[in-house]
């Protein structure tokens, strides 16, 4: 899937960027030290502005492009925020044809968003995501850590309401 | 002891559905009535019966509770716990005869399944190493390690016939056998727990439901190729995997079963995890252990193989989770034992993921050999809603499409490729009627397209040509001549890949094509989508001699398209409505609210 590059401007805390060189210290001698870095700091800012992969390239002495090269490759890494309520759509073989294609069309309607955008309020982004191996539940979205399985399109806008109002 | 032992499935399924709150629930319960010394609460790994999550099974009795909601606790601990009396109500229909209660390996699903690899999910306690030890567990390590040579290890491997689970096929004892060969000062034994075929979960269901049989075998493997050190790559999307996995070599540690001189033999043996971060061709071996070295998961051409130079230019063996299952009870049973089962050239059992249009989703272990026929209809339960079968897809973005004249094919590796698919990880999935292949294929190359790691040229950039062409085809502007393009650049990206992913993406395209060439047609030459997916050639019609003429389609219809004629049909009172298709967006919202079935898609 395309990356879309955020235009929100980077807000990171001293903090954040303490812990981000903890790890980076923790991780300079291995080798293979770039994937294991840019997963901790997706934990500790959420995803991966370029400010915080220039920090990264930086402290593990290797040149962006490769840092941004490994981020841009592997779908696991964002490179802009995601909302308050983070939605994933299963789009997994089971789940597509049991109609999951259709219910991600569904939110993307009553969000106004497209799949991997954020709404301007930062309440709701919305993925598409590969099997999440719930094939039992079939079709299959996520709302953060809640799963909402056998779904039907008619059940969405009920369950964004909940969010909503949350 | 417990008198009574209640497994509550927490596999990802039925955890997602909130099995761990009916868990934590249970032990609240007994705790009220001073029954915790007395039951116990054991929370496994995947029973395999996804569809009838969560799952709840209570022993001596056997008894199989199904889709339990946290309501149900009370009434299950206080009837059946404390007095003895089963909830009937609760369990799982199939198991309840007159006056009988069948145990769970009686019911159709589980009668015809043999469980190899999966033989102690759902069974034990996968964060305790203890369970999985007085269930035989690293008993294959110490029989390697104090009274088999290296070869012997191999020489059973290759005898048993096992080959890998993960794909390919490739023989595991062969594999071992090239990697033992090479002399270095460091090899490496490495485990693709990388699953990312759409609609596979059977390696998820093995790290979350027995984490120490990987672990186990791939200590036998570094025995046998003389590696001390090993990574499993498992995806960062799997949580519940990576912590029990993590749990697991913490365990090990513990007990001397990983580390420094295992079993006082002087054999040193570690395990890493390095996390994925989710892209499909690191499932390819070397996509993979680039991977683990930090970069790009990209492929690299292969002479030199991974046995001669892998993981840091070292002599490596890969091998995937479901082959790492069997292994130890290869090495405890005999090769003669795992030969027996299955068939010429393929030895052994397969589990398969089932999904999609049938009744019971879940997890299957069968023998290989065991025909489509068998899994879809007998374990399977058939196709809910009374829809026909159309065709059942293997080997995920990799295999193709099987249709119903080959139900009958026993699957095995060379059967499924003589047949237009292949074997893949073991994600099935069944379609019917109403599932459009020529949007299957499409679906397939938007997969393909979007995880092509652009490293070499066929794949890169024939793929998306490929799905530019399905794409004009779902929108009805395709030509017959495009079908035979489609073949011939198919097959040409086949011939032409670096690695797997490229020379088994066009798979999808060329089943269909083989086997579904009617509704390409349909849709080239009538601009017409048989199953009424592709919404670009979909047409809603009113039939105007069954139209009531009440108008709820004209209120529901978002855009105003739907107006009434003046034809009144015979025997009606109100005239027909028809439907602008200029105007319509093809919502369905019509077709839906319609009471008296008038309006078709044309």
């Amino acid at each position: 899937m395309q990356k879309k590059i955020s235009s929100i401007p980077f807000q990171g805390t001293p903090e954040q960027e303490a812990k981000l060189k903890e790890a980076i210290a923790n991780h300079r001698d291995d080798p293979g030290a770039v994937m294991p870095v840019l997963q901790e700091a997706q934990e500790i800012y959420g995803y991966l502005p370029l400010e915080v992969q220039t920090m990264i390239a930086d402290g593990l002495n290797v040149p962006l492009d490769e840092v941004f090269g490994v981020s841009t490759f592997y779908s696991q890494f964002a490179l802009s925020p995601k909302g308050k309520y983070h939605i994933s759509v299963c789009l997994g073989t089971a789940c597509y044809v049991k109609g999951s294609g259709d219910v991600l069309n569904k939110l993307s309607e009553e969000l106004g968003i497209e799949a991997e955008e954020c709404s301007v309020d930062g309440q709701f982004s919305l993925t598409a995501c590969r099997c999440i191996g719930a094939c039992g539940l079939a079709p299959v979205i996520t709302i953060n850590d809640d799963v909402y399985g056998r779904l039907t399109t008619d059940e969405v806008p009920g369950i964004l309401k909940r969010y909503k109002e949350a | 002891m417990y008198r009574s032992n209640v497994l509550v499935c927490g596999g990802t399924g039925c955890t997602s559905s909130h099995s761990l709150l009916i868990a934590e629930k249970l032990k609240e319960e007994l705790a009220a009535r001073g029954l915790e010394k007395e039951v116990n609460v054991i929370t496994t790994g995947c029973f395999g019966l996804c569809a009838l999550g969560p799952i709840m099974v209570v022993y001596p009795e056997g008894s199989f509770y199904s889709m339990v909601k946290v309501e149900d606790v009370p009434e299950i601990v206080e009837e059946h716990l404390l007095k003895g009396r089963i909830v009937t109500r609760l369990l799982y229909q199939e198991t309840v005869e007159e006056d009988t209660i069948k145990s769970l390996n009686h019911t159709t699903f589980y009668e015809k399944q043999h469980r190899v690899a999966l033989r102690n999910c759902g069974v034990i306690d996968p964060e305790k190493i203890d369970d999985y030890i007085a269930n035989d567990g690293y008993a294959a390590l110490g029989k390697v390690l104090t009274e088999m040579s290296r070869e012997e290890v191999i020489q059973t491997m290759l005898d048993s016939g096992l080959r890998g689970r993960g794909g390919a096929g490739f023989p595991t004892g062969l594999k071992w056998k090239f990697a033992a060969a090479n002399d270095a000062d460091q090899k490496y034994v490495c485990c693709n727990a990388d699953e990312g075929d759409p609609g596979a979960f059977m390696d998820r269901s093995v790290l979350e439901g027995d984490p120490h049989v990987v672990l186990e075998a791939m200590a036998i493997a570094g025995y046998a190729i003389g590696a001390s050190k090993g990574y499993i790559y498992v995806r960062a999307e799997y949580p519940i995997a990576v912590k029990r996995l993590q749990i697991a070599i913490d365990q090990a540690h513990e007990y001397g079963l990983l580390g420094e001189d295992i079993f006082g033999t002087g054999f040193n043996f570690d395990i890493a995890l390095r996390l994925g971060a989710g892209a499909f061709v690191c499932g390819e071996e070397t996509a993979l252990m680039t991977s683990i070295e930090g970069k790009r998961g990209e492929p690299r051409p292969r002479p030199p193989f991974p046995a001669v130079k892998g993981l840091y230019q070292k002599p490596t063996t890969l091998n995937n989770v479901e082959t790492y299952a069997n292994i130890p009870q290869i090495i405890l049973k005999g090769a003669d034992w795992f030969a027996s089962m299955g068939t010429e050239k393929s030895k052994g059992t397969k589990v398969f993921a089932l999904g999609g249009k049938i009744n019971n989703t879940g997890l299957v272990e069968v023998p290989m050999g065991t025909t489509l026929r068998t899994i879809v209809e007998e374990i399977g339960g058939g196709i809910p809603n009374g829809k026909k079968f159309k065709a059942a897809q293997t080997g995920g973005p990799s295999g193709g499409c099987i249709p119903a004249e080959h139900l009958d094919v026993p699957i095995d590796y060379d059967n499924l490729i003589a047949i237009g698919s292949m074997m893949g990880s073991g994600g099935l999935i069944v379609m019917d009627e109403d599932n459009c292949m020529v949007d299957i294929a499409k679906f397939f190359l938007e997969f393909t397209v979007d995880e092509s790691c652009g490293k070499c040229t066929p794949c890169r950039i024939g793929t998306k040509r490929l799905l530019e062409m399905l794409d004009k085809i779902t929108t009805g502007q395709g030509t017959l001549e495009m079908l035979d393009e489609m073949e011939e650049l198919c097959n040409y990206i086949k011939a032409n890949s670096l690695c797997g992913l490229g020379q088994t993406a066009p798979n999808p395209v060329l089943s269909t094509l083989r086997y579904f060439k009617d509704e390409y047609i349909a849709h080239v030459v009538d601009h017409k989508c048989p199953a009424g997916v592709c919404k670009d050639l979909l047409k809603y019609v009113i039939d105007k001699n069954v139209c009531f003429g009440c108008g709820l389609c004209a209120k529901r219809c978002p855009v105003n398209a739907i107006t009434v004629t003046d034809y009144t049909a015979p025997g009606k009172k109100k005239p027909a409505y028809e439907i602008d298709s200029e105007k319509c967006i093809k919502c369905g919202a019509c077709f839906e609210a319609c009471k008296f079935k008038a309006i078709y898609k044309g």
